[in-house]
């Protein structure tokens, strides 16, 4: 118990992964709440990279971590960037209302 | 030991509730100030295992910029909170069935893979080992070398997003009196000055 070893940090990512899948179901209202679901989640598989990264002595794993981060951020502003836009247009952003496209 | 496994008991709990407050509070505003504090304690999990570099970017890129950008746009916009959480309870049950199936589903693999099995060390003989040098000069090593291409592909995302989310958001509203630098530089004399022949006692 008193050794943290690699699984201790895989179960922190998988609850984590596991709260931020929940969310996207549970919230099917509010984008911005899903938006921070995905980067809950983005979370936890960086966590999981950097915990193999550094139980296995290899530092890839981090780079890795880094690139995920990356995209992560520019999906951050992507994605409120059409929030704000479709907001500006139909005053809403429920996520039910959402479909000019008949997706 | 114990007490660095106890950091990291405090900083696991944390970032599990706070996550878990992500998904539960009523307020976006709440949402977004716990998703900070998730990113803050995943950070100090990264801090206790050696990684001190990709804790520091998650602190300055997460918390510096993309949760304040969440900050900003949920306060900037002005939505209906009770009317966005009324399906909350309906979704709730197929939400916790998914919920537990994934999480089932993934500590049956964590099970396996409990103690890393040795396929999984020897994978790692091929980067600079990481305890042996700082964190932030092995990463430097190899992501200036190795993965320079990569790093440069990162920018370039970066590029796009940024120029994609301005050209989203840009508009040009009607009746917004603006300086147009262009029209005013190249206007020519014919169409500014005007000579009018002025008859004697008459005035123009």
């Amino acid at each position: 118990m008193w050794t943290i070893g690699l699984g201790h940090y895989l179960f922190v990512s998988a609850v984590l992964f596991t709260f931020g899948v929940f969310g996207i179901f549970v919230n099917r209202k509010n984008v911005i709440v899903i938006l921070m679901c995905v980067e809950l989640m983005l979370l936890a598989v960086n966590i999981n990279l950097v915990a193999f990264s550094v139980f296995q002595g290899n530092v890839v794993g981090q780079i890795f971590a880094m690139l995920v981060l990356t995209v992560a951020a520019a999906e951050a502003a992507i994605g409120l960037a059409i929030i704000v836009v479709y907001f500006r247009n139909r005053g809403t952003i429920e996520v039910e209302d959402i479909s000019a496209m008949k997706g | 030991m114990i007490l660095q496994a106890l950091a990291f008991y405090v900083f696991a709990a944390v970032t599990i509730a706070s996550g878990a407050m992500v998904v539960m509070s009523r307020n976006p505003v709440y949402s977004v100030l716990f998703l900070i504090l998730a990113f803050f304690n995943a950070a100090g999990l990264f801090v206790l295992i050696g990684a001190e570099f990709v804790a520091m970017i998650l602190v300055i890129v997460y918390v510096g910029a993309v949760a304040v950008l969440f900050l900003f746009v949920v306060m900037m916009l002005d939505i209906n909170i009770a009317k966005l959480r009324e399906g909350f309870l309906e979704y709730l049950p197929i939400g916790a069935l998914i919920g537990i199936v994934l999480a089932g589903e993934i500590l049956v693999a964590l099970g396996v893979f409990g103690h890393v099995p040795s396929t999984l060390t020897a994978l790692g003989a091929t980067g600079p080992k990481v305890t042996q040098i700082e964190n932030t000069r092995a990463i430097g090593q190899v992501l200036y070398t190795q993965y320079f291409y990569l790093f440069q592909v990162a920018g370039a995302v970066l590029l796009v997003a940024m120029i994609g989310a301005i050209v989203l958001t840009l508009r040009s509203r009607p009746g917004v009196r603006r300086q147009k630098v262009g029209d005013q530089l190249y206007r020519s004399k014919d169409q500014t000055i005007s000579v009018v022949k002025v008859p004697s006692r008459g005035g123009v």
